[in-house]
């Protein structure tokens, strides 16, 4: 074992983990609005954006992400209408089109994930919230969205999981996430296994602490339904 | 040129070498659920085997190989698989670089991650199973193996199949990374050609339009192994009344 090697390769991988962040929470971020916009269209009644958002649905998660991360880093430039645009200095960019990518197919899981939660309400609550008079946006602001959200908690930790690895493909179009930057050390050094092996790490390490501020979110969302301490009960 | 030139069956035309890779891209998938039963089997035994030894080292499995990026255990078995390849055959006295084949290395990566999320659909499939169906075998006289192949297996396959079509979902849309390798399946076929026509985006969304394909049709396998399974159950219990 060379310490000294690990933990320079270590110093170098650490300092990437900001961007691997920063990947992360913009598309978090970003994917959690569309997938609100989307449930919204899937659950709202009208037949064609519910349709509309189905077919979103099943072309974001029938398809592998680095495809349709290509289809937005390649694909885009392609046209005249996007390269002569106000919106080109922003395309160029391979941290944008990462985002871009990784938002866009994230909300397709995470729409689905909020579907299923939003199916567990009781209808008996949305009941008993019109009979006293509730309606629109605080019957969906006190009652469906606090309650799905609880139901869906558990799966969208897991999808959170997920993204934070999903992060690792923006290597593949220029990004310098840990991944990236781990490829860019083994090119110079040739030393291949230490290199992943310390980037593997600093993975597990983040998605052990994510699943840990997921599970304490979970915690203290579902206090009413801890079993009433011992002390209490006598 | 003409676009359905480009993507017909012609002497200038993709059409072949991406329905080539299509299957390829199955062909990986297939390997890769295969090895992963096996090592799913393995893990869900271990976990479920009450020793606390073998038990903490299928949590470390299911954790590692759930918790890494897909792209970075690509990486790991390709790169180290031909290093280790390389040891061996310099200790058997051949000079120089042994790499592993691509489609190999891809299948192993694929399917030790895929073997992971199989431990956890098999480890809840057995624990599904009612107890006192393995009392009733018990009582009756069946031995351990008797009673694993005419109770446990087929249950655990049955209430496995919806798992399971999740895990090779997941597997056919990981096998894409597996075109870093460089074997040439859908996503390195669809690669390969737009870079060379330069029509990136025409080709992105013909490679994105056949793994759509391919998704629609395994889930639609995947349903049919589910009624099938089911004949037998009474509606009911199978929560359709």
């Amino acid at each position: 074992m060379d310490f000294t090697f690990l933990s320079q390769t270590m110093i170098t991988l650490l300092k990437a983990v900001p961007m691997t962040l920063a990947l992360f929470s913009a598309s978090i971020f970003f994917g959690l609005f569309l997938a609100l916009l989307i449930v919204w269209m899937r659950v709202g009644g009208n037949p064609v954006l519910s349709a509309i958002a189905k077919g979103y649905v099943f072309v974001f998660r029938g398809s592998p992400l680095l495809i349709q991360m290509f289809l937005v880093f390649y694909g885009l430039g392609q046209f005249g209408f996007i390269r002569y645009s106000f919106l080109w200095p922003f395309l160029r960019e391979p941290f944008v089109c990462a985002v871009l990518s990784l938002a866009l197919c994230t909300a397709g899981y995470t729409a689905e994930i909020f579907r299923g939660g939003i199916r567990a309400i009781s209808p008996r609550e949305i009941e008993a919230a019109r009979s006293i008079g509730m309606s629109g946006f605080v019957l969906v602001r006190r009652i469906l969205a606090p309650i799905a959200f609880r139901h869906a908690l558990p799966a969208y930790s897991t999808e959170i999981v997920l993204m934070m690895k999903s992060t690792a493909l923006a290597s593949l179009v220029t990004v310098w996430e840990v991944t990236g930057v781990a490829q860019r050390l083994i090119s110079q050094t040739y030393r291949t296994m230490e290199v992943f092996l310390c980037a593997a790490l600093i993975y597990l390490v983040l998605n052990f602490i994510i699943l840990q501020g997921m599970t304490l979110l979970e915690y203290s969302l579902s206090r009413h339904r801890r079993a009433t301490p011992a002390a209490l009960k006598a | 040129m003409a676009t359905m030139e480009l993507i017909g069956f012609g002497s200038t035309g993709w059409g072949a070498l991406l329905l080539l890779g299509a299957a390829t891209t199955l062909a990986v998938t297939a390997t890769a659920l295969a090895i992963g039963a096996l090592l799913g089997t393995i893990v869900a035994g271990a976990k479920l085997s009450g020793n606390w030894l073998l038990s903490a080292m299928g949590s470390l499995y299911t954790t590692v190989f759930r918790g890494v990026p897909e792209l970075l255990i690509i990486y790991l078995i390709y790169f180290g698989g031909s290093s280790a390849m390389t040891a061996i055959g310099t200790a058997m006295g051949y000079e120089g670089f042994l790499g592993l084949p691509s489609f190999a290395a891809g299948a192993l990566a694929v399917g030790i991650i895929s073997g992971a999320y199989q431990a956890e659909v098999f480890r809840g499939a057995y624990l599904a199973i009612s107890k006192g169906e393995l009392e009733a075998a018990s009582a009756i006289g069946m031995h351990r193996g008797l009673r694993f192949r005419r109770i446990i297996m087929p249950q655990v396959l049955r209430f496995a199949i919806p798992g399971l079509g999740n895990v090779w979902q997941l597997s056919l849309k990981d096998s894409a990374l597996v075109s870093v390798t460089g074997l040439a399946e859908l996503m390195r076929t669809s690669q390969v050609a737009a870079g060379s026509t330069r029509q990136y985006f025409l080709f992105f969304i013909i490679g994105g339009a056949l793994y759509l394909i391919l998704t629609s049709l395994s889930d639609r396998v995947f349903n049919g192994a589910e009624r099938r399974t089911n004949r037998s159950m009474p509606a009911a219990a199978m929560g359709q009344a």
